[in-house]
């Protein structure tokens, strides 16, 4: 049931996805519509599979490596439509489609995983440490996406003759600022997650806390230096794009080597 | 059912002869009173832009009810035109391309749209309209949206001042906060700073060799004239720079805006180089946060933006085709409705 449920959900994004290309390739793109209608209805199915794998576990489900990847597409979509009107309307569905499927489709190629052991209480700073973090990671995502179409409308200005996306991407101003809230929002999420951990009763992990703190660092350093005028939106936007890249290999790293969700 | 069109636009009249015809827009509810009455039309709007003068009409003989309205466009006109005149299918068809801007002198703008409504809006307040021009107006309505929506019809800039807008737009979104530093007081120059001026623009400096040229220009565009050797020192708080100088070489390179960037923070600067040697070194574009389009580029984008609208009217004429029949499907099926098939 849960994975017909996650299939379904892959599904739709990959019909959204798919739809967005082929209506790109025709020059005749609508923006919003089909391809938001997917991205709700893929959403919708995520929902209901975490809902039932958490109702099962009894906590957030976020105790192996498939629901992490789960859970951080859903956290990813979440943020798209969080994020409001003003991106909806432009290109983010299409660009933040791939990525949710990309990350559901590899959570249903790893090896089916049981589910966790339902415990009898969970611990409630364990539950927001993770549940924020993977949220963080998700916004963290989504300013990865507004990165990439702030390099690709770019780059669309600087030439001589743009090509066809330059009308439906929107304004690089509107891509900065999406950017800046993206990154706070962030690192906001990102830093209550992280303070969050300190009070989990169990060991700290020195390479789990450390690399959370590293892209903690990165982020703050980005947001710090373009504050103070010293990062170029160009700068962030490469940045925005690296150092996702550098959060989303974390991920594993610190559930192998000795992270404390499945405990 | 007899709906016709008669009227003339700029395809088949001048600028002179249009400008007689014009019905001004206070009096137009006025207008259509008496132009119904004379003409014994059932229900009409009267269309007038600077480029056409159009009555839509419905009448139990058609023929009769359009001499009658050429007679009284003639007359009030004071002077006597050639109309043309389009009948049921075709006239249908005809407002349908109009509202979708494909009769247009240029093709695909939006205004006509807008005008097409106060004129419908004018005649529903008169009350000159029934359910029949109801229906068609309101049908044409939606397939001007469609048009925009599923084609591109509207899309891309056609001329160097609507290209060097959509430009912007697409690096600051509102206009409303920019600053434009217009280096020339050339007409080139004076047309793109107009085009973002309608584009909700406020602030616009107008530097010139010659300082009165440049102060009459301000005054007319509602700027600030500055003096030409120090418009450098306006850099920092511009954010588009229109520049079309007759100077032999580059007036700003790399070297000397690399400092200004720096107090601009994180500022885009849009620089519009229209002048022929250029004024701005190509190189510029290079830079962190400037994007620079020459004369060429605006004129390539304005060309394919043309190119592109063309090929999309076909597309529009196919969603024409299917709204116009549509449109004679319910007027068919209506109890009272004759045969109109027939005589489109």
């Amino acid at each position: 049931m849960e994975r017909y449920l996650l299939a379904g959900s892959t599904l739709f994004y990959l019909l959204g996805f798919a739809n967005s290309l082929v209506l790109l390739g025709a020059g005749k793109f609508r923006p919003g519509r089909l391809n938001f209608a997917a991205m709700a209805a893929g959403f919708l199915l995520q929902t209901a599979f975490l809902y039932h794998r958490g109702h099962e576990i009894g906590r957030c489900p976020i105790t192996n490596s498939f629901e992490i990847l789960v859970f951080l597409s859903w956290s990813l979509a979440l943020a798209y439509f969080f994020v409001g009107t003003t991106y909806r309307i432009s290109l983010l569905g299409t660009f933040t489609a791939p990525l949710v499927f990309g990350l559901q489709l590899v959570a249903l190629l790893l090896p089916a995983a049981p589910a966790a052991v339902r415990r009898g209480r969970p611990d409630g700073w364990l539950e927001l440490h993770a549940s924020t973090s993977l949220v963080a990671y998700g916004v963290l995502a989504l300013a990865c996406v507004a990165g990439v179409m702030f390099l690709v409308q770019e780059r669309q200005l600087k030439m001589r003759v743009p090509g066809s996306i330059f009308h439906l991407l929107p304004p690089i101003t509107t891509l900065a600022e999406a950017m800046r809230r993206l990154l706070w929002l962030g690192v906001g999420l990102l830093s209550v997650g992280i303070l969050a951990g300190f009070f989990v009763g169990l060991p700290i992990a020195q390479f789990k806390s450390g690399a959370s703190f590293l892209v903690w660092l990165l982020y703050a350093g980005v947001l710090f230096l373009w504050n103070r005028n010293m990062l170029h939106s160009h700068r962030v936007a490469q940045c925005c794009v690296g150092a996702f890249l550098i959060a989303l290999l974390t991920l594993p790293a610190m559930y192998a080597l000795g992270g404390h969700l499945s405990k | 059912m007899n709906i016709f069109c008669l009227g003339l636009s700029h395809h088949t009249a001048g600028v002179s002869l249009r400008e007689r015809f014009a019905v001004e827009e206070g009096k137009l509810g006025e207008a259509l009173s008496a132009l119904r009455e004379e003409a014994a039309l059932q229900e009409a709007v009267l269309l007038s832009t600077c480029n056409r003068v159009e009555v839509y009409g419905l009448a139990s003989d058609p023929d009769a009810a359009a001499l009658a309205c050429a007679d009284f466009l003639q007359r009030s006109a004071g002077i006597e035109a050639e109309f043309y005149r389009r009948e049921q299918a075709e006239g249908a068809r005809h407002l349908f391309r109009v509202v979708c801007g494909l009769d247009s002198m240029v093709v695909g703008e939006t205004e006509i749209l807008g005008q097409v409504k106060d004129a419908y809006a004018a005649a529903l307040a008169t009350g000159a309209t029934g359910s029949t021009l109801n229906r068609l107006f309101q049908q044409a309505f939606r397939v001007a949206k469609q048009a925009r929506s599923e084609t591109g019809i509207t899309r891309g800039a056609v001329s160097v001042g609507s290209v060097a807008v959509e430009l912007a737009e697409k690096i600051f979104g509102d206009l409303t906060a920019c600053r434009v530093l217009l280096l020339g007081a050339g007409e080139a120059g004076a047309r793109v700073a107009r085009s973002l001026q309608s584009r909700g623009v406020r602030g616009l400096i107008i530097a010139n060799r010659t300082f009165d040229r440049a102060a009459e220009l301000a005054a007319e565009l509602g700027g600030m004239a500055l003096h030409f050797d120090r418009w450098q020192s306006a850099l920092t708080d511009v954010d588009i720079v229109i520049s079309s100088t007759a100077a032999r070489g580059h007036l700003l390179s790399a070297a000397e805006l690399l400092p200004v960037l720096a107090l601009r923070g994180d500022r885009p600067l849009f620089l519009v180089d229209l002048a022929v040697p250029r004024d701005f070194d190509p190189s510029l574009n290079e830079m962190e946060g400037v994007f620079l389009h020459d004369i060429d580029s605006l004129q390539a984008m304005a060309q394919r933006g043309m190119a592109a609208r063309g090929r999309e009217a076909e597309r529009c004429e196919k969603l024409i085709d299917a709204q116009v029949q549509e449109f004679f499907e319910w007027a068919l099926q209506r109890p009272s409705s004759a045969p109109v098939a027939a005589r489109s």
